[in-house]
């Protein structure tokens, strides 16, 4: 074979956090003049362009019970190898063309069915809680799969907090899109802008993730930033990205995935190693930085807690 | 200029220029792999870059008979079986990646996936279809199957870069544009025998064929 097995290091191992800060605190001194920044900066990224991402800001967390005793992945691979179409198609294109996007200000508006619509600054969204740590198995449909230390807490705290009304019965999030700021999105095959959806019990689930963070600190641009949603049990595209809205109804919303082809894509899209997308098994899954394939679990490994949700319910039909 | 191409081609440098270009993915792969540099799924990675190079010299080979006449540089023929195996050395690459780390070589679990997805069942069947070519691309096997029926055989060609394209257009979930653009390079390259065969059972009399060298 010609894989080169890795060590069993991870790169966030071989080079810590804190040199990477370090190296970008001892170039910034180096800048006597902003441009001199702006050069230096350049001339890191091509030298380290993994460190180009570390942009985040260190958050203070709080430990969570819903965590789980997982080998978290490496983090150039969880912020090099990933979907967000919006930055273009290949895994390796949203690292690339997502530094540039404008992440501030930010304000995501919660509205629809609910008491008090109000929308929230992100500054507001990262006090309206203590952030906790949540280490979550995160299942892509496209068979690889991820541990990712993600930073937030549950929508419901959020949801709670606009009281929805007793008509509301899901949640529609919808993402961030300017074709300007997003060039490569062109030709994707996908409508933009992104949208998601949930039922009100999933998303008021406690699992259900309101996510601002990773890996310690707020989330780079091409991982959804400056907020996003982490549904640990539902195949990644459930987990919507640099979301501006969230709107309560009556009615189930629609989603892109679903949109763009139904029968392979349900609403649900809960991780089912039994129920197959038409085109690929999904019994087995890939962690990324290895080389086979082990089982995938039902309901990503979270049945214990959120399998009620679906009680009596063809997971097939409603896939 | 153009005798210098002429001279160039029939030389004895030509064929292991070509050669050693057509190794060049695979240098490049195995230079990637010795430095762990294979992106964070190195499996996908290796199974992207070998399909793709399977497609790419597919449609290399297609491009060798269009091209001899177009340019009138009939030597060309010297290099269609070299990248012709090259397509197949890349497919049992891309094949492996698939048997190993998908499958973890077991044969009936494969065959089962083989069965049950249309987008495998194509892939595999563009494999298989060309090991008969691969085996038959000696000289020896031209004089035993007999130039017309060789070349019958090796028309299956046109199969397996339709297969491979299906194969890819299925593998992508909304992303069509690479797909499409290998397909509508295959379709070109058909296209224009079709063409060319229509024209000359038009005008039997202007039509003539390049004698087939074996070279």
């Amino acid at each position: 074979m010609l894989i080169k097995k890795p060590t069993g290091l991870n790169y966030s191992e071989i080079t810590p956090k804190s040199v990477y800060f370090n190296r970008r605190n001892f170039l910034r001194g180096l800048g006597i003049a902003g441009a001199a920044t702006v050069v230096g900066e350049r001339f890191a990224s091509i030298l380290w362009p993994s460190a180009t991402v570390l942009a985040g800001t260190k958050l203070t967390t709080v430990k969570s019970a819903y965590t789980v005793d997982e080998k978290i992945s490496s983090y150039n691979d969880v912020t090099h190898y990933n979907n967000f179409y919006e930055f273009g198609t290949d895994k390796a294109d949203p690292a690339k063309n997502a530094q540039k996007f404008h992440t501030s200000p930010w304000t995501v508006s919660v509205e629809g069915d609910v008491k008090t619509p109000r929308k929230f600054s992100l500054d507001e969204i990262l006090k309206l809680a203590p952030l906790e740590e949540r280490i979550y198995r995160h299942r892509c449909v496209e068979r690889w799969s991820i541990v990712v230390p993600w930073i937030g807490y549950s929508l419901s705290t959020i949801l709670n907090l606009v009281e929805p009304l007793p008509k509301a019965k899901y949640v529609a999030f919808q993402s961030y899109y300017d074709p300007r700021e997003m060039p490569d999105s062109r030709g994707t095959g996908l409508d933009y802008p992104y949208v998601e959806g949930l039922r009100l019990d999933e998303a008021m689930h406690p699992l259900a993730l309101l996510c601002v963070g990773m890996y310690g600190e707020t989330l780079p641009n091409q991982d959804g930033a400056p907020v996003r949603m982490v549904i640990p049990w539902k195949y990644g595209y459930k987990s919507i990205k640099s979301i501006v809205k969230i709107k309560l109804q009556s009615s189930e919303p629609p989603t892109t995935w679903n949109r763009q082809s139904s029968y392979e894509y349900g609403f649900y899209s809960n991780v089912n190693p039994n129920v197959d997308h038409p085109r690929w098994s999904q019994a087995t899954e890939r962690r990324l930085g290895e080389i086979f394939m082990h089982k995938t679990l039902m309901f990503n490994g979270y049945a214990d807690q959120v399998a009620s949700l679906y009680a009596g319910m063809d997971l097939k039909k409603f896939h | 200029m153009r005798a210098i191409v002429r001279k160039f081609l029939v030389g004895r440098w030509a064929k292991v220029f070509v050669f050693a270009l057509a190794l060049i993915p695979v240098v490049r792969i195995a230079w990637r792999a010795y430095r762990g540099d294979l992106t964070a799924n190195p499996v996908e990675f290796l199974q992207h870059q070998t399909g793709d190079w399977t497609l790419r010299f597919l449609i290399f080979t297609l491009c060798i008979t269009p091209f001899r006449k177009l340019l009138d540089l009939p030597e060309l023929i010297r290099f269609r079986r070299m990248l012709g195996l090259f397509a197949f050395f890349y497919v049992s690459l891309h094949f492996l990646t698939y048997l190993g780390p998908d499958q973890s070589f077991n044969f009936a679990g494969m065959l089962k996936d083989v069965v049950k997805r249309p987008f495998i069942t194509v892939g595999f069947a563009a494999f298989v279809l060309l090991i008969p070519l691969a085996l038959t691309s000696t000289a020896g096997w031209i004089r035993r199957l007999g130039g017309k029926r060789w070349q019958a055989l090796h028309r299956s060609i046109y199969v397996c870069a339709c297969l491979g394209v299906i194969h890819y257009y299925w593998l992508v979930k909304s992303d069509i544009r690479k797909p499409l653009f290998y397909g509508a390079l295959v379709g070109i390259l058909l296209v224009w025998r079709v063409v060319n065969w229509l024209i000359k059972r038009k005008a039997p009399a202007v039509a003539h064929t390049t004698p087939l060298r074996a070279s």
